[in-house]
């Protein structure tokens, strides 16, 4: 059984002329326990839609959502809640890590929700999850004086704190230069893998997407799969496409891509 | 368990990061409680100022005061035979605090030569009763009914009649009479206002012992004072009036409670008070409720990363209730004590000229008051803003 399991999954919106806005149209997706899966798309093409609905932020206007077989949509507010808590761990672009508290309050922060042992331990987890991601030394650091990089890694160490079985992570990089986003993404990939976490990381970066042993493309809320960075090949975005070219190639013109992209697998439905 | 503390735990941190912000909108709410507690516990106090300075003049509430006078010739005939009923009464229904009591004028020989003198004729238990403190010296104990020479407690003119300025070289004065006796003064009361003239209390045994009044009057029989627990006072009223009648017949017995339920501070002013402290923790609470309101709209961001936390919206709710309700609640513990601090040095002697001879605690009451007030206030200003946070859109405010 798959750890969830999108079937079907649409989510519209009613804007103020009475219209429907189709965000997301026929998302079908299923992750393991331990993959790392990453979804690629412009702006505005239903990405932080998906990872919503996903992290249960948010819920499908109709399809099917199943955490661990159990259907999300028989669940109450409160028992979603509970489950968001216990079961992922965000990572967001701009870090959003609380105002006004340390390094290691942000951290113990998911604590305070928690239960039991977790919740009475939660300041020596945090020191614990800090000193993993290399930021023992700036437990009593503030937000503000730390780095981008390592505010990112406190994010890490707050997304993973409870240990979630879902890390869901949206643009991860968004706010880091090249080399601090590849050394945050190395340690997000170690951790999961780790603590056997699957890792759900949404992003327009085709290099952290390339991380991933699963590809998606989400264009006009449609997903399908995609390969990147197959042998000699590099990707890049050409207009709203991810295009895989040979070395020395040169990329056409008008979105062409210069190598297809392969078709979709059986469990992923495509555009119509 | 965890979700109580884990909201206080939440609450306070809240707190303690934004010191200043919960600083400006809880002086508002520190000052209203103080006021309230401080003005309820100032009425009590002021009560109890009024309520002695009655007692003094009137006796303490649940005084039966017992007259027994003889009808006609038939009735009997000497002040001892219903002084003896008087003592079986008391002894029958062991009455604690009771005391004979009379007015008379004696005759006094004073350096300036005699005077007839006011006297209040009295028992020991008396002082008690009435709440009797002398400014210098001491009241009357049981055992100076046993002395040979008569004890005086006088008033401040006596002893300047006396040429006297204190008790230092123990003054006497010789009791004019058939029989006189020198009496020693013991005590000084103050005057009970400006220009009063001697007075001087003597114990009823001594003056049956060297007082000769004129037997023309008939017998001086003295009125019976019975300090009783208020819950048998209606009973004892009742039943002292049937014995004492019957005990002494052809003549007339009346028995009534003194002092009963005289509040000087009456339920209306004590709502008057109470509502201009309400009206006050009101104004109070509405500035809270404005900053709450700001704050979080300011903090709609954090409120959305803490759903991402696995926060229920009943626990954002009762979060952003708990930070209004600690707030109030640390307010309102200040808010007591500046008030405890202020009533505890109020010159209570200097303001009402009187002082307290039972000091009040500070009212517990007035204290609960003030931290139940806060803490309603808190709840209350709570509320809306917690409404608010409960409405924001999860994935909006996390993109806020």
């Amino acid at each position: 059984m798959a750890l969830l399991e999108l079937t079907d999954v649409t989510r519209s919106v009613r804007l103020p002329d009475d219209s429907m806005l189709h965000i997301l149209t026929g998302v079908t997706l299923s992750v393991d326990a331990g993959e790392h899966v990453s979804v690629v798309g412009r702006s505005g093409t239903g990405k932080s839609t998906l990872l919503n609905i996903l992290g249960l932020l948010d819920a499908p206007t109709s399809g099917e959502y199943a955490l661990d077989g159990t259907p999300i949509g028989r669940l109450s507010g409160r028992a979603r809640a509970r489950r968001r808590g216990d079961d992922f761990g965000f990572v967001f672009q701009q870090f959003n890590l609380l105002p006004g508290r340390t390094a290691l309050e942000n951290v113990a922060a998911p604590l305070l929700y928690a239960r039991g042992r977790a919740f009475w331990s939660r300041s020596r987890l945090a020191a614990e999850m800090l000193d993993r991601v290399g930021l023992g030394a700036r437990l009593d650091a503030m937000p503000e004086k730390l780095s981008g990089g390592e505010q990112q890694r406190v994010a890490i160490a707050r997304a993973l704190v409870r240990r979630p079985r879902v890390i869901l992570a949206d643009e991860p990089t968004g706010a880091l230069d090249v080399d601090t986003g590849g050394e945050v993404m190395s340690l997000l990939d170690e951790i999961a893998s780790d603590t056997g976490a699957a890792l759900i990381a949404i992003t327009h970066d085709l290099a952290v997407a390339a991380r991933a042993q699963r590809h998606y493309r989400l264009a006009d809320g449609v997903l399908v799969p995609l390969t990147l960075d197959s042998p000699g090949h590099v990707t890049e975005w050409v207009g709203d496409l991810p295009v895989s070219r040979p070395h020395g190639a040169v990329t056409l013109p008008s979105g062409t891509p210069a190598v297809a992209a392969p078709p979709a697998p059986q469990h992923v439905r495509g555009p119509a | 368990m965890t979700g109580l503390v884990g909201a206080v735990v939440e609450a306070w941190d809240e707190l303690r990061i934004h010191k200043l912000r919960v600083l400006l909108a809880l002086v508002g709410v520190a000052v209203a409680v103080c006021a309230i507690t401080g003005i309820t516990a100032a009425a009590q106090m002021m009560n109890q100022v009024l309520r002695e300075q009655v007692e003094r003049d009137i006796g303490r509430p649940t005084t039966l005061v017992v007259n027994a006078f003889p009808l006609g010739e038939s009735g009997p005939g000497t002040a001892a035979q219903y002084d003896a009923e008087f003592a079986r009464v008391v002894e029958r229904y062991g009455i604690e605090y009771a005391s004979r009591e009379m007015f008379t004028q004696l005759r006094f020989r004073f350096p300036t030569g005699a005077q007839d003198v006011q006297v209040q004729v009295v028992d020991p238990e008396y002082g008690v009763m009435r709440r009797v403190q002398p400014a210098q010296g001491t009241w009357f104990s049981e055992s100076d009914v046993d002395r040979l020479a008569p004890p005086l407690v006088v008033n401040e003119s006596f002893l300047a009649q006396l040429g006297a300025v204190d008790l230092s070289s123990h003054p006497t004065v010789v009791l004019g009479g058939k029989s006189p006796v020198r009496a020693t003064v013991i005590g000084v009361v103050e005057d009970r206002f400006p220009e009063e003239g001697p007075t001087a209390f003597l114990l009823y045994d001594h003056f049956s012992r060297w007082a000769t009044p004129d037997p023309s009057f008939g017998p001086m029989i003295p009125s019976l004072q019975l300090w009783v627990p208020p819950e048998m006072a209606d009973e004892l009223t009742e039943v002292v009036r049937r014995d004492l009648q019957a005990a002494l017949p052809n003549s007339q017995a009346d028995v009534f409670q003194q002092g009963e339920g005289f509040d000087v501070l009456d339920g209306g002013v004590q709502w008057v008070i109470t509502g201009i402290g309400a009206v006050a923790l009101l104004l109070g609470g509405l500035g809270l409720v404005n900053i709450s309101l700001v704050t979080v709209r300011y903090r709609i961001r954090e409120i959305g990363i803490r759903r991402s936390f696995g926060a229920t919206s009943g626990r954002v709710f009762f979060g952003v209730l708990m930070e209004s309700v600690v707030a109030t609640s640390v307010a309102g513990v200040v808010g007591v004590i500046a008030a405890v601090v202020v009533i505890k040095n109020i010159p209570v002697e200097s303001i009402f000229g009187v002082a307290l001879d039972d000091t009040p605690p500070f009212p517990r009451s007035a204290a609960l008051l003030g931290m139940v007030c806060a803490t309603g206030v808190g709840a209350l200003a709570g509320l809306i803003p917690a409404i608010v946070a409960v409405r924001v859109k999860v994935i909006d405010a996390i993109r806020y």
